[in-house]
Parts: C-alpha cells; sequence; structure tokens
C-alpha cells in the first residue's frame, strides 16, 4: 500500500493519441487516497481518454497509443510486467451507460467473484455488501434472482458500481454515471460515492459542474487535451487561477 | 405518384409475393395428395417404424432410413458444430481485420460448392481413408458425416458470428473492465449472451444436414438396413427418394412420396425451433 502521504496515482507527461492525433498533450496530475476528484471540461476535453487509460481500457482500441508515465503505488501501470487483468481489477471502472449483463441481479454482481473463484458463501455475503455500498440492497433484496434487465436505469447504474465494487477494486473511476438517471437515483449515487471514499480513490466524470460541487474534494478542469488546473473544490469554483476555467465553471462556456 | 399507379404497384407487389408463396403451398399440397393415402393405408405407425423396405414386395417400413438420417445428421453435428463455433468465435473476436476479409468470403465460398462436388470428393478421397485405415466398406455413416459437417459449417459460422457481432460492445467492455481475460469473457459473457443466436445456427446447420441428398449418395453406401457401427452403410430419407424415384410406380412411387411428407415435417420442426428460439431473447 505505501505510506500515506504518497499518491494513489502520480500521472506523470501522459500524452494519449489515435492513430496519430495527438488528443492529450502531456498531463501531470496526483491522485491522492481517499479523495474524491472531479475532471470536468467541455465536450472532446480528453476526460473519457484519460479515465480509460487509468485501467489500460484503451488498450481495447488499436488505434490509440500512450505516452509518458501513470504510475499506481509506485508501479507505472505501462510496464511490461503488469497484468492487465490484474490492474483492472485493482482499478474498476463504471460507464456512462449502464452495462448489466443478461443474467439475474444476483449473478451481475457475483460473476466477477465466480471468475476469481470465491466460495458460494462468501460471495452471497460480498454481492450483499456491495448492494448495501452502491444503495440498491433494500431496493432489489426481495428480488435477487430476477433479471437485471428488469430495474430501472438508475437501479442499474446502481448494479454496475455493486459489480465493480464486489471485487474490491482500489480505485473506482466512473464516467459520467449520472448522466440520463432521474434526480433521486442521482442523489443515491452521491451519497453512496461520499460514503464509500473512506475505502476507494474515486475518479468521476461528473454529470455537471453542480454535481462536482457536491460530490468532489478536488477537481481538475480540463480543456482540449490540456489539464488547465486541479485544486480543491473551493479554490476551483470561488478562486480560480485560470480565466479559462473561471469562465466554465460559471457557465460562459461549454 | 397518383393514386391510381400507386394501386397498380401495390397490385403488382402483392401478386409476385403470392406467386412465391403459393409456390410452396402448392409444393406442399402435392406432396400431401400424392404421400397421405399411402400413410393412410400402411398405418402411419407401421409406416415410421417398420423395419423392411421391400418396395416390390408391398411392404414399406422407413425406420432403418430415419435412423440413417438421424445418425449422419448427429454425426455432421458433432464433428461440424465445435468447429462452426470456434471458427466464428475467432473470426468475431480474435481475427485480424485482414484475417477476417480472407476468411470471410472462403468460408461464403464453401456454401457455394455444388454438393455433388463434395460427394465426388467424398467418394475419392474419405471413402478410400476409412476403408484402408479404419476398416469396413468406406461407404458409411462417418464418411457421411465428415461430408455434412463441412458442408454445415457455412451455415454455423455466418449466424454464430452475426449473433455475436450483434451484441452490444458495452457487454465485453463491462467484463474486460472487471478484470477479466479475453476468455474469460467469451466464455462467462459472450456465449450466453449469444447462446440462442448460436442455438438457431446449429439448428439451422442440422436442417441442412438432414435434407442434403446429392453429396449423401455418394458417400453413405445406401444400405437399406439398421447400422451397428459408424463404419455401417446407411440410407437416409432423402438419399432413398433420389435414388428410386426414377423408376417407381404406384404404391412404390406413393411409398416414396410418403418419405417425403416425413422429412418435411422434420425440417418444418427444426425451422421453427430456430426461429421461435432466435426471435426469444
Ligand atoms: N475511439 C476513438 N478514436 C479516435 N478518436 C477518438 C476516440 N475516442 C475519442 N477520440 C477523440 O479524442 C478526443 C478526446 O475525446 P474524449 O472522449 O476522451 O473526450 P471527453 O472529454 O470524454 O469528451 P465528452 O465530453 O464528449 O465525453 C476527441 O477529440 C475525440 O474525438
Ligand atoms: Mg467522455
Amino acid at each position: 500500500m505505501g505510506d500515506i502521504s504518497q499518491p494513489k496515482f502520480e500521472i506523470r507527461d501522459l500524452k494519449a493519441y489515435y492513430s496519430d492525433r495527438e488528443v492529450i498533450h502531456g498531463i501531470n496530475l496526483e491522485i491522492n487516497k481517499n479523495e474524491i476528484l472531479s475532471l470536468i471540461g467541455p465536450a472532446n476535453s480528453g476526460i473519457t481518454t484519460l479515465l480509460r487509460t487509468l485501467n489500460r481500457l484503451c488498450d481495447l482500441n488499436p488505434e490509440s497509443r500512450q505516452e509518458g508515465e501513470v504510475v499506481l503505488d509506485g508501479k507505472n501501470i505501462f510496464d511490461h510486467d503488469i497484468v492487465v487483468t490484474q490492474l483492472r481489477r485493482r482499478v474498476g471502472m463504471v460507464f456512462d451507460v449502464p452495462t448489466p449483463l443478461p443474467l439475474s441481479i444476483f449473478d451481475n454482481v457475483a460473476y466477477g467473484l465466480k471468475i476469481i473463484k470465491m466460495s458460494k458463501a462468501d460471495t452471497a455475503n460480498q454481492v450483499e455488501q456491495a448492494l448495501r455500498m452502491s444503495a440498491l440492497w433494500e431496493e432489489v433484496k426481495d428480488r435477487l434472482s430476477t433479471p437485471g434487465m428488469s430495474l430501472s436505469g438508475g437501479q442499474q447504474q446502481r448494479l454496475c458500481m455493486a459489480r465493480v465494487l464486489a471485487l474490491e477494486p482500489e480505485v473506482v473511476l466512473l464516467d459520467r454515471p449520472c448522466s440520463g438517471l432521474d434526480p433521486i437515483s442521482t442523489a443515491r449515487i452521491e451519497e453512496s460515492l461520499m460514503e464509500i471514499k473512506e475505502k476507494y480513490t474515486i475518479v468521476i466524470a461528473p454529470h455537471n459542474v453542480q454535481q462536482a460541487a457536491r460530490i468532489s474534494d478536488r477537481v481538475g478542469f480540463m480543456l482540449l487535451g490540456d489539464l488547465i488546473e486541479v485544486d480543491t473544490k473551493e479554490l476551483i469554483f470561488s478562486d480560480p487561477r485560470d480565466q479559462r476555467t473561471s469562465d466554465y465553471v460559471t457557465g460562459r462556456f461549454g | 405518384m397518383n393514386s391510381n399507379s400507386e394501386k397498380l404497384s401495390h397490385a403488382v407487389f402483392f401478386a409476385l409475393a403470392l406467386s412465391s408463396i403459393s409456390a410452396l403451398v402448392l409444393i406442399t399440397v402435392f406432396i400431401l395428395v400424392q404421400g397421405a393415402p399411402i400413410i393412410a393405408e400402411i398405418g402411419l405407425f407401421k409406416f415410421v417404424f417398420g423395419m423392411t423396405w421391400a418396395p416390390l414386395k408391398g411392404e414399406f417400413g422407413i425406420f432403418p432410413m430415419i435412423v440413417g438420417s438421424v445418425s449422419a445428421t448427429i454425426g455432421a453435428a458433432i464433428l461440424g458444430v465445435p468447429i462452426g463455433i470456434c471458427c466464428a468465435i475467432f473470426l468475431a473476436e480474435f481475427a485480424p481485420p485482414l484475417m477476417r476479409n480472407i476468411f470471410r468470403p472462403a468460408i461464403q465460398l464453401l456454401a457455394g460448392i455444388p454438393s455433388v462436388v463434395y460427394g465426388f470428393w467424398g467418394l475419392i478421397f474419405i471413402v478410400p481413408s476409412i476403408r484402408d485405415h479404419l476398416g469396413g466398406p468406406g461407404l458409411s455413416i462417418l464418411a457421411g458425416s465428415i461430408i455434412l459437417a463441412i458442408m454445415i459449417l457455412p451455415t454455423v459460422i455466418s449466424i454464430t458470428e452475426v449473433s455475436i457481432l450483434a451484441l452490444p460492445s458495452s457487454y465485453k467492455e463491462g467484463a474486460l473492465a472487471l478484470g477479466l481475460n479475453r476468455w474469460q469473457t467469451i466464455s462467462s459473457v459472450i456465449l450466453p449472451a449469444a447462446k440462442s443466436g448460436i442455438i438457431a445456427a446449429v439448428i439451422l446447420g442440422i436442417g441442412r444436414a438432414i435434407g442434403e441428398t446429392m453429396a449423401v449418395i455418394m458417400v453413405l453406401g445406401n444400405a437399406v438396413a439398421l447400422p451397428e457401427s459408424v463404419l455401417d452403410p446407411v440410407r437416409t430419407l432423402t438419399t432413398n427418394i433420389g435414388i428410386e424415384m426414377g423408376y417407381a410406380v404406384g404404391a412404390h412411387r406413393q411409398a416414396l412420396f410418403a418419405t417425403g411428407i416425413v422429412l418435411f415435417v422434420i425440417i418444418m420442426v427444426l425451422n421453427t425451433t430456430a426461429q421461435y428460439i432466435a426471435r426469444r431473447k
């Protein structure tokens, strides 16, 4: 784990390309343990690309390529001896559209556990814990065997969160997890994020600036592939250093 | 377009659509009219489960041929389905684009080879190899199964591949993001999700195998007897019609149409099941 003061992630001079087009232009960023870091910015800022780099989901796209370093607990994730499946288990990801599998609610949460060969009894316990953490347990505990697809959109998204949390990752990445969700589901997800940050490090592309203001500890502002600035939420929203940040958070563009 | 010419074009298209359906109806009615009386005369049970096929003595039992059709088809499925599914997984999940662009048309080409060519190749190549290496006459269930397995590959591969590619990419990404490796993703997420499409592919492949005539006439040996091993020759329902239709008259000819009815029913059931399963989802 390393000592407390060491950041969870240290991103150094990270550049990302699709084919030959550079879409992230050398970012430096530290992500602390047990914080909620929000990355905000207008369309095409490269936030999705950055998040997908952190657990190397970018590798799925043969056109994509990265330069620089992303250090997780002292180890560069681009090193050749990194086992990508293990990395992804440590750095889980929730996508913008809920993606339940065509399985029951229980199996949706349990199937990652099955793969790591957890015992039946432990699995049941772990599934319950994960569903509680994502604030879904009370709503589904009586119908765990019904299909995951039968849930509402907001419930499906919390199911996907539970699926990630069940594997006890160290970092949870969320790319606009609340887009298209109703305000109540959104509030549920925000509440549970603030509860679970004691155990996890959370990096989120929030759904809008207001959401960033509600849940973050720190906020980073990205624009067209550059990280303009990153600071505590208070400073970003009341006294940003860069004019562009100020324009964005006050709604003057983007 | 004014409403009169629109009505006219409607009528034309309707007539054309009707003609293709009426072909189906005509054939069905014709087979039924020709074949049903003799089934009624002999009795359905005796016809389907009768062990002796002796047209000259007026004995028409098709059970050995049902066994022949079923055994050759099961053999084809055992050999062809796993290969077909693996091939489809490879094309959908692993093959680099260049290889995919070579494989796909090649597999389609496999579907375009006339069945008599398959049969000829089987007779020249597979039958002697079986005779030399495994014994028996060579003309056998095994030879037929091998030929049929190759013939059903295009059906199994293309339908399986389409149903894998039709899955939302979110299934795959979601699984990979949880740290599953590629094989775990395929076996625990992709195959279960594409299950109904794959089952439909298998059933349609089986339907194709059961209906095949020309290729199997040449390699199955066509003996009307219950086989004792996969190295024995058999006759299928289709080859029975193909071989005897030329000279059959009277009750014999009717019995061949009745064989056609049985075949027709089997294939209808298979196709309907495939469609039902593919549509469930
Ligand atoms: N798969 C891809 N192939 C090629 N270019 C891509 C791909 N994905 C993203 N890009 C490009 O990379 C840049 C950054 O996109 P990215 O999706 O990371 O931004 P974002 O901040 O998440 O944007 P959004 O607000 O739209 O979600 C954009 O210019 C986009 O066009
Ligand atoms: Mg994005």
